[in-house]
């Protein structure tokens, strides 16, 4: 196996890095939920957890923060939005007005459509990238992908990982209370 | 229907009825994208060629249109709309279905959707893009469709930004890279899957480029949630935008039977209604040949014919509400067109519309005919049949009776009509035949959550290890 690339850090935003931690596997979304709320009671702080689906309350059992992505995603519909509305009213009343029997140039009832699509467009668009930075995507090859099993993270395992940064991380202690709570393979994390 | 109401809880306790009691994480994953991996049978093959064949039709027909123009079309100078419009409206409804049903199922937390949203978006995106062909086919000078986007010109000219045509430009085109982006995000922990589970040096590589490198982790899945969320919401005004926006390109216009306040709901409705019959034409086949009978159950379609029978009910009484302003107005030319719907040239067209809309859908009532796979199967067709003909009457009775009584007169389509509409058919149901072996037609992330929460209630999640 080659060795593992350089990077140690994981994703945009993450503080993980530094000594190796571990990383525990266990059969069930419940299995897990439960460990990493009795993780976050003994007092662990850089927690991570791989599942193959979303799983409710995961986020919060971990202490992540909030995302802001949908205010980024309202925050491009209105810049969406004002970019439609001035482009028409820009054209029809300014640039390029055509007088027809008198009728209001600015007649933005006309102009509601393109408004809302193009806020749709924005916020969506927007949207999408704020995912993908704040997602650390796209990034093709990860240390994590180096883990023996851990290619069920995307099928029938779930994982808790415990970064080696974390203050209360001892070697030895952590993967017994690990397999306390009932963790199947435990394996060394590569950051 | 009494049973039901008796104990909502035997009908969907959150999806149990959806799914296997036997069905593990490991049982979903191999079995959902056991087709993208095997090989493909001769059904396959025999459905690849067929649908490549008609597919060369549809290039053959086009290719004659830009060389002839559109007077091989049975369109006249009265009656200017023809079959290209009709396709036009009738696979933009289809394609707006797919992309409301995955949204407000979502939204409204019908977990069963896990089994169709995939492929239902998946029809959004083949119909909603063979749609856009057709306003510009229909141009008689197509290579200038650019002119109504806005961009510096040399002419100094801008779009018309009052006119119902300039808004279907904006409104399909960003419809349709919003579905890509709706449908794409929902596939990445999917190709995910895939990637971790190609054998061969090539499938790591291409579902690994397409999977962006998805780790499935909390941070990522929270962000996945908020962002896939977030569209769904968005997505319902849009879709309601789109086919509105459609309706309006009819209801601006000053003629007899499409002035009318009622064609934005009206066209919204219908683009459901058929949406919703083609996702049971597509699911029939997609199950048995994929062998996907564990993920798309009797129950998925006793659910799908229930909002089918809604559909019809509500079609029934926009028909109704048409017949009555026309009278109630009391404008003659309306009540004219209205007469000549029910009895003019194009008369056993309508009945027959009438009958696959309308009645027919109403032996949804009885539970047997929600649960004869067959029979919903043959009424899904026979609806997909009644809405294309209610897209084609909308147009051909309006101008064909139109207010100068010297501009009556009939339309017939040619045989270029035929196989433009034969041809789209045949590369619609090519995309979605390379759809199936390319990238897994049920969405396995969220079956896994359908699986856990149905786990949730026997509060045991360990049996699905």
């Amino acid at each position: 196996m080659p060795s593992l690339p350089d990077p140690p850090r994981y994703e945009r935003g993450d503080d993980v890095g530094g000594p190796r931690g571990l990383i525990a596997e266990f059969r069930g979304a419940d299995a897990l939920l439960a460990a990493s709320h009795r993780m976050r009671a003994a007092g662990y702080g850089r927690l991570e957890a791989y599942t193959p689906f979303a799983v409710e309350g995961l986020a919060e059992a971990l202490g992540l923060r909030p995302t802001r992505l949908r205010p980024a995603m309202f925050l491009a519909g209105v810049v969406g939005a004002l970019a439609g509305l001035s482009m028409q009213v820009w054209s029809a009343v300014l640039d390029y007005p055509i007088d027809s029997g008198g009728r209001p140039l600015a007649s933005w009832a006309a102009f509601v459509p393109v408004t809302f699509e193009m806020a749709v467009l924005f916020a969506a668009g927007a949207g999408f990238i704020v995912f993908l930075v704040g997602a650390g995507l796209p990034r093709p090859h990860h240390p994590i992908f180096a883990v023996p099993g851990f290619e069920r993270a995307t099928d029938d395992r779930f994982f808790l990982e415990i970064a080696g940064t974390d203050p209360k991380f001892d070697p030895s202690e952590t993967r017994r209370l690990l397999v306390a709570l009932g963790a199947g393979a435990i394996e060394e994390a590569p950051g | 229907m009494s049973e039901a109401v008796a104990h909502p809880a035997a009908e969907a306790p959150s999806g149990a009825t959806y799914l296997p009691r036997d069905a593990t994480y490991g049982s979903i994953t191999r079995d959902i994208a056991a087709p993208v991996f095997a090989p493909a049978g001769w059904r396959w093959w025999t459905a690849f060629l067929v649908t490549l064949a008609l597919t060369l039709v549809m290039i053959f027909a086009i290719l004659w249109l830009f060389i002839e123009g559109v007077g091989i079309w049975g369109v006249n100078a009265d009656v200017v709309w023809g079959f290209a419009i009709t396709n036009y409206v009738w696979w933009i409804g289809i394609g707006n279905a797919g992309t409301l049903i995955s949204s407000m199922l979502l939204l409204t937390r019908q977990r069963w959707r896990a089994s169709i949203n995939r492929f239902a978006e998946a029809m959004t995106l083949f119909a909603a893009a063979i749609a856009g062909l057709f306003p510009i086919l229909h141009l008689g000078r197509p290579y200038l469709f650019y002119w109504l986007v806005p961009y510096p010109n040399v002419m100094t000219l801008w779009p018309q930004w009052r006119s119902p045509l300039v808004w279907d430009l904006f409104a399909i085109a960003s419809y349709i890279i919003f579905s890509l982006l709706f449908w794409y995000t929902g596939l990445i922990p999917d190709l995910a899957s895939l990637r971790d589970r190609a054998r061969t040096r090539f499938g790591q590589l291409v579902f690994g480029a397409f999977a962006l490198g998805w780790r499935g982790s909390a941070r990522q899945w929270r962000r996945f949630d908020a962002f896939y969320w977030a569209m769904a919401a968005m997505a319902v005004p849009l879709v309601i935008s789109l086919h509105s926006v459609v309706g309006l390109d009819f209801a601006a216009g000053l003629m007899p039977g499409w002035q009318e306040t009622i064609f934005p709901p009206y066209f919204v409705v219908g683009a459901m209604f058929s949406g919703f019959a083609m996702v049971v034409t597509l699911a029939v086949p997609i199950r048995w040949g994929l062998r996907l009978e564990t993920f798309i159950t009797p129950a998925h379609f006793d659910a799908m014919a229930k909002i089918l029978l809604m559909g019809s009910i509500i079609m029934g009484a926009s028909y109704a509400t048409e017949w009555f302003l026309a009278w109630y107005a009391g404008n003659v030319a309306e009540r004219l067109v209205t007469q000549f719907e029910l009895s003019g040239s194009y008369a056993p067209l309508y009945w027959l519309m009438l009958l696959f809309n309308v009645a027919l859908p109403q032996l949804f009532w009885w539970r047997r005919t929600r649960r004869s796979l067959s029979a919903i199967f043959a009424i899904a067709i026979l609806i997909n049949v009644g809405m294309w003909l209610e897209r084609l009457l909308i147009i051909l009775n309006t101008l064909s009776h139109a207010y100068l009584p010297a501009r009556w007169s009939d339309y017939a389509p040619t045989v270029w009509d035929w196989a433009l509409l034969l041809g789209t058919l045949g590369f619609f149901t090519f995309l979605f035949v390379c759809f199936v072996r390319l990238v897994p037609a049920v969405s396995m992330h969220e079956v896994r959550q359908l699986a856990h929460a149905q786990a949730e209630l026997e509060d045991d999640d360990a049996v699905l290890a």
